[in-house]
């Protein structure tokens, strides 16, 4: 007879276990400022597709006291990259803290899990939950995809761990609970209309504390499905931190408006992006005008810059939106 | 329906090439619906390989024979004689009619001489689309009648992703988006509000995921074996 077969046969005296204790928050630097108060500030950071680990160290350089966290995205757009768990990891030790990306397209509820208990073992509290971009469009089109479960069901998973001490198939989680800030992704312009905030709300339901948004530019708007996620009470348990994406070009302004779901950018934002030859500059003074009209919508908790490949322009969005973070903050 | 499509001509042509008698074995029934592998389809491809054969001084004897389904022993049975006077057999059903014949010609070569697609709808003549990805527990009933796994490229239950736009999928702008239709249905029969339900995460054992799955009905195999009709 087997091992297993054996414990299987001889099921021991049921022994009283004691539940490992409750996760009391803050969990994490970033859920601890948002508690408080504070007005936080991530942005992303975008593993190397090899073992580039100084890419890794120098954007950590770069952002390092600028903003209070900065995702780690798993995968995105579905090309192979450093695993977002070790970069995050990389990034604790280094003193700048992470939240990690997670997308329900490359993992099964055991290996969503598992990670999870790995990843915070390794000092990882912050989680953002998504359901990641199809694979059809990245490194490995002809992968299969997981999508064992969704973000939001995922949500709800990793909610249950934390919260009742128990795995998705009901067993116990043993000796202790992963203590996990639980975020989310929310997309207010995105279609169909009807359900921006109700799918926003089964978000929150699940166990969403926290929501980055697809980039803002289209203030109006924003603020209509705010005052509506206010109305239906979300607002009090849910932190929003808006997208904010510096506009390089007028080009890119209109790429991004044609080609990119869930993108709104009105045309006064195009026009200006034209107006003025030094696009970059233009940008980046639209991302820091929005920043300060969206800190005075209610519900707004922070920012989250997402300067794709261009994370060296961050510290400068944030010092001139007078954030007063950076290096003595 | 099973929707089929047949394999690139080419395909098919090397499939054969070691062999001299070939049997092009026909299904009435899905794949015949959706003009891949019916008995008009095997008339036609047996002509083609033949004509193919006779172009490049091959000697190839092509048969061919459609029955009703190939899912069915009983329908097999009358393929017994012409399977005995080829070396090969290029089925042109669905892959359980290519399978069901390899279980009853044990000592013959079965081809697949199509692609199983899946299962699926006549939206129009020359146009077919899926429906249904047979998880084995429908839930049709909460997402007003379309179906997230078969029709949401992620099989999102609680959708849509951040790719819908316009009412289409990201992965194709010639494909609707599941849950665009979904909040659209349920929104026209006044049950927006089912939407706010959170769908638990699925048990797939009903799906492949739980092994090769089988029906049985006890009652109906008190009865003895069910003629077909």
């Amino acid at each position: 007879m087997t091992e297993a077969a054996a414990a299987k046969k001889a099921p021991k005296p049921a022994a009283e276990k004691t539940p490992p204790p409750p996760v009391v928050g803050p969990v994490s630097g970033l859920e601890k400022l948002i508690q408080s108060g504070g007005f936080a500030v991530t942005a992303e950071l975008g593993p190397p597709k090899g073992l580039d680990l100084e890419a890794i160290h120098k954007k950590v350089g770069i952002l390092k006291g600028w903003v209070d966290a900065a995702n780690v995205t798993d995968n995105q757009t579905a090309v192979v990259r450093v695993s977002s768990i070790a970069t995050a990891a990389i990034m604790v030790q280094q003193g700048l803290e992470p939240v990690m990306q997670m997308v329900a397209r490359d993992r099964n509820r055991i290996a969503i899990q598992s990670d999870m208990l790995g990843a915070t073992a390794l000092g990882i509290r912050n989680v953002l939950c998504l359901s990641g971009d199809h694979q059809t469009f990245g490194s490995e089109p002809g992968a299969a995809n997981v999508y064992d479960v969704d973000s939001i069901q995922m949500l709800g998973i990793l909610k249950g761990m934390r919260d009742d001490a128990k795995f998705a198939g009901g067993t116990d989680v043993e000796g202790g609970r992963p203590p996990l800030f639980l975020g989310a992704a929310w997309s207010p312009d995105a279609d169909p209309a009807e359900v921006r905030t109700l799918r926003l709300a089964k978000k929150v339901r699940a166990g969403a504390q926290f929501v980055q948004t697809q980039c803002i530019f289209d203030l109006a708007q924003f603020k209509l499905e705010m005052k509506k996620a206010g109305d239906m009470g979300l607002l009090d348990k849910l932190a929003v931190l808006p997208g904010i994406i510096p506009l390089k070009s007028a080009g890119m302004a209109k790429f991004m408006r044609k080609n990119v779901a869930g993108i709104s950018i009105p045309e006064d934002v195009v026009k200006r992006m034209e107006g003025n030859k030094d696009g970059k500059e233009e940008g980046t003074k639209i991302a820091v005008e929005t920043i300060q009209a969206v800190r005075e919508i209610p519900g707004v908790r922070g920012v989250h810059i997402m300067a794709i490949e261009w994370e060296s322009k961050v510290a400068d969005i944030v010092s001139r939106a007078g954030l007063k973070k950076g290096p003595g903050a | 329906m099973i929707v089929g499509e047949q394999k690139p001509f080419e395909q098919i042509v090397k499939l054969i090439e070691r062999y001299r008698r070939v049997l092009v074995a026909g299904c009435g029934t899905c794949v015949s619906v959706c003009f891949a592998g019916g008995e008009k389809e095997a008339g036609i491809l047996a002509s083609m390989l033949r004509l193919e054969a006779q172009k490049n001084g091959r000697p190839l004897e092509v048969l061919e024979q459609t029955v009703k389904r190939q899912c069915d022993m009983e329908f097999l049975e009358e393929m017994t004689t012409k399977v005995g006077q080829v070396d090969a057999v290029l089925s042109i059903a669905c892959g359980c009619g290519i399978q069901f014949m390899a279980e009853r010609f044990q000592d013959k070569i079965i081809l697949p001489g199509l692609n199983t697609k899946f299962i699926g709808v006549t939206l129009e003549q020359g146009e077919w689309a899926e429906r249904c990805a047979m998880c084995g527990d429908c839930i049709l009933d909460r997402t007003g009648g379309v179906c997230p796994v078969a029709r949401c490229a992620k099989r999102l239950h609680n959708g849509p992703c951040g790719g819908s736009s316009g009412g289409k999928c990201e992965v194709g702008k010639d494909r609707d988006c599941g849950w665009a239709l979904i909040v659209q249905r349920l929104q026209k029969l006044g049950e927006l509000e089912r939407y706010a339900e959170i769908i638990p995460p699925r048990n797939w054992t009903t799906s492949r995921d739980g092994g090769q799955r089988k029906v049985v009905r006890e009652d109906l195999k008190e009865q003895g074996r069910i003629e077909p009709r």
